[in-house]
C-alpha cells in the first residue's frame, strides 16, 4: 500500500499508532516502520491479559534482515493480540492500520493520550529523518 | 574516523534501480531493491541477477603456480584442468580457515583466485608472502567487476547452453565479452560473469534486459544460507577447521599443505563440535550469535522464504550434531525450539 499516515490515529516517535476507542485502544506499526523493517516474517507478541507500559517494550517483529522492538504508546492490560498478524506477519506491510494491528489494550491511564503525536505532528518527525 | 565506502562500476546502476544501499566490507553494496523475500523467491523459480564485484581477484601466473597453490589450498589443484574452478580453502598452521574461494585454472601456469571481499587483502598477503621463484601473485581486483545470474531460467534467459558445474570459458552476451563461469552462491543452476569494469554496466543492462530480477546482499544471505554454503566471518574463520565445519570434502588430507597435520589430527580424533544445519520447530528467527542450550552458538540464521520458517548454521557439541537431534535455541532470553537436518536444508527443484 502507498505512504498514508490516517488523521484519526495518534502517533508515537518511535513509529507506533494507537486508535484510542473509548477506554480501549488498538496498537500497530505505522507505514514508516514497515517500510524500514521490509516484508516481516515474525512477530512476538505479549501475552492476554499482560500489563504494558507506555514506551516500553511490548514485542517484536522481525524481517528478514532485523529485529525491532514494539514500544507501546500507551499503558494498559492486553485484551487481544491479532492472532491473523502471528500466523501471517506479512499482514503488517499490507495493511498496517487495519488488518495488520498488533493488539488491542484496555487503557489504564487515558491522559497518556494528550501526550501522542496527531498525524500531521508525526508526518512532521518523519519527515525529518 | 570513517574511511571512504568504495564503489562497484555498477553503483549508479543500483541507486538509479531505488536499492537500498548498505556499507559492507569496506564497499557500499545494494543489500535489497524491491525486497528480500521476492528476490529470493526470482532466484528459486526464474532468474536474478547480483553483483558481486566487491568479490577480490588474486591473479598467480608462472611455472610454479601450481606448486605454490597446492601446498597453500586444501583441495587438490591436480582433480582440474584448464576451463575447471574448484572450491577450495586458504588455511593456516592450525587448520583454521584464512578464506574459502574458488580457483579457476585459465591454463596450466596461471590461476585465478576470487576470494570474499572482507578477506582480500589477507588472502592475497598470505599467499603473497609465501611467493617462490617461478610463481608471481598479483591483486587484479581492480580490472573486473563481477555478475551472478542464477536461477532455474538463468542459462535459457541468457541465451547460453548448459555446461557442467565448475567450468568456465570466454563467450559473449549481446556483444560484451565475459568470462563466463558456471559457479555461484546461491544452489541454483546459473554463471557467475568476470567482466572488465568498464563493460561491466554494459553487461548489467543487457543481463536485466533479458529478464533477469536485480537481487541485493540480502537475497544472496537467504538463498546461501537455504542450501548451507558457509559465511566467512560467520560459519567458518581463521579459528574454525574444516573438519568440524563438514568441509573435509575441500581437504586433500593425502597431500600436503598449511594446516594438514592439524586437520589429519582433528579428522582421526573426530571434532568435538560439529557445525550443523537446524529448522526452527517453533516460531522464532535464530540469529547469528545467540546461545544454542546444549553448548555452542548459532553462526547464521534467517527467515527461509521458500519453507518460511527459520532456519541457522551453528556448532553444537559433537554428540548433538546427527540429524533429528532436538536442540534449543535461545532467543533473546526465550527457549526456541530447533531441529538438526541433513545439509542442505533446501535442494533444488524441491519448490
Amino acid at each position: 500500500m502507498a505512504e498514508s499516515y490516517p488523521d484519526e490515529l495518534k502517533y508515537h516517535p518511535e513509529h507506533d499508532w494507537a486508535r484510542i476507542d473509548g477506554d480501549q485502544a488498538t496498537l500497530g506499526v505505522t507505514w514508516y516502520a514497515q517500510d524500514s523493517l521490509g516484508e516481516l516474517v515474525h512477530y512476538e507478541p505479549p501475552q492476554e491479559d499482560a500489563r504494558i507500559e507506555k514506551d516500553h517494550t511490548y514485542g517484536e517483529v522481525e524481517s528478514v534482515k532485523a529485529v525491532s522492538d514494539l514500544i507501546s504508546p500507551l499503558s494498559g492490560r492486553v485484551v487481544e493480540v491479532n492472532q491473523k498478524v502471528v500466523d501471517a506477519p506479512e499482514t503488517v506491510n499490507e495493511d498496517p492500520y487495519g488488518e495488520g494491528w498488533l493488539i488491542r489494550i484496555e487503557l489504564t491511564d487515558s491522559a497518556e493520550v494528550d501526550e501522542l503525536l496527531d498525524a500531521e505532528a508525526y508526518r512532521k518527525l518523519i519527515a525529518e529523518q | 574516523m570513517q574511511a571512504v565506502l568504495q564503489k562497484t562500476p555498477l553503483h549508479d546502476r543500483h541507486v538509479a534501480l531505488g536499492a537500498r544501499m548498505v556499507p559492507f566490507a569496506g564497499w557500499e553494496m545494494p543489500v535489497q531493491y524491491e525486497g528480500v523475500i521476492p528476490e529470493h523467491l526470482a532466484v528459486r523459480k526464474d532468474c536474478g541477477a547480483f553483483d558481486v564485484s566487491h568479490m577480490g581477484e588474486i591473479e598467480v601466473e608462472g611455472p610454479r603456480a601450481r606448486e605454490l597453490l597446492q601446498s597453500l589450498l586444501a583441495n587438490d589443484l591436480d582433480r582440474i584442468g584448464p576451463g575447471q574452478a574448484q572450491y577450495t580453502l586458504l588455511t593456516n598452521e592450525r587448520g583454521g580457515i584464512i578464506d574459502d574461494l574458488i580457483v579457476y585454472e585459465l591454463d596450466p601456469f596461471r590461476f585465478l583466485l576470487i576470494v570474499n571481499a572482507a578477506n582480500k587483502d589477507a588472502a592475497f598477503r598470505w599467499i603473497k608472502d609465501r611467493e617462490i621463484t617461478g610463481s608471481d601473485v598479483r591483486d587484479v581486483s581492480d580490472q573486473y567487476a563481477l555478475i551472478a545470474v542464477q536461477g532455474p531460467k538463468a542459462i535459457e534467459r541468457l541465451g547460453l547452453e548448459h555446461e557442467p558445474a565448475f567450468t568456465f570459458a570466454m563467450g559473449e552476451i549481446d556483444g560484451v565479452e565475459s568470462v563466463i563461469a558456471r559457479t555461484g552462491y546461491t544452489g541454483e543452476e546459473g554463471v557467475e560473469l568476470l567482466v572488465m569494469g568498464e563493460d561491466a554496466v554494459e553487461l548489467w543492462d543487457a543481463v536485466l534486459a533479458r529478464g533477469a530480477v536485480p537481487c541485493g546482499l540480502g537475497a544472496r544471505d537467504t538463498l546461501r544460507l537455504e542450501v548451507c554454503y558457509p559465511l566467512h566471518g560467520n560459519d567458518i574463520t581463521p579459528e574454525t577447521d574444516a573438519i568440524s565445519a563438514g568441509l573435509g570434502w575441500v581437504c586433500a588430507l593425502e597431500k600436503e599443505f598449511t594446516g594438514v597435520e592439524e586437520l589429519r589430527l582433528i579428522k582421526e580424533e573426530g571434532p568435538s563440535r560439529r557445525l550443523v544445519a537446524f529448522v526452527m520447530e517453533e516460531r522464532a528467527v535464530p540469529r547469528a550469535g545467540m546461545p544454542i542450550e546444549e553448548g555452542g552458538e548459532v553462526t547464521s540464521g534467517t527467515h527461509s522464504p521458500v519453507l518460511e520458517q527459520g532456519i541457522g548454521l551453528g556448532y553444537v557439541p559433537a554428540e548433538h550434531s546427527a540429524p533429528e537431534t532436538e536442540i534449543t535455541i535461545d532467543v533473546r532470553g526465550k527457549p526456541r525450539k530447533a531441529r538438526v537436518v541433513k545439509k542442505p536444508i533446501y535442494q533444488r527443484g524441491e519448490s
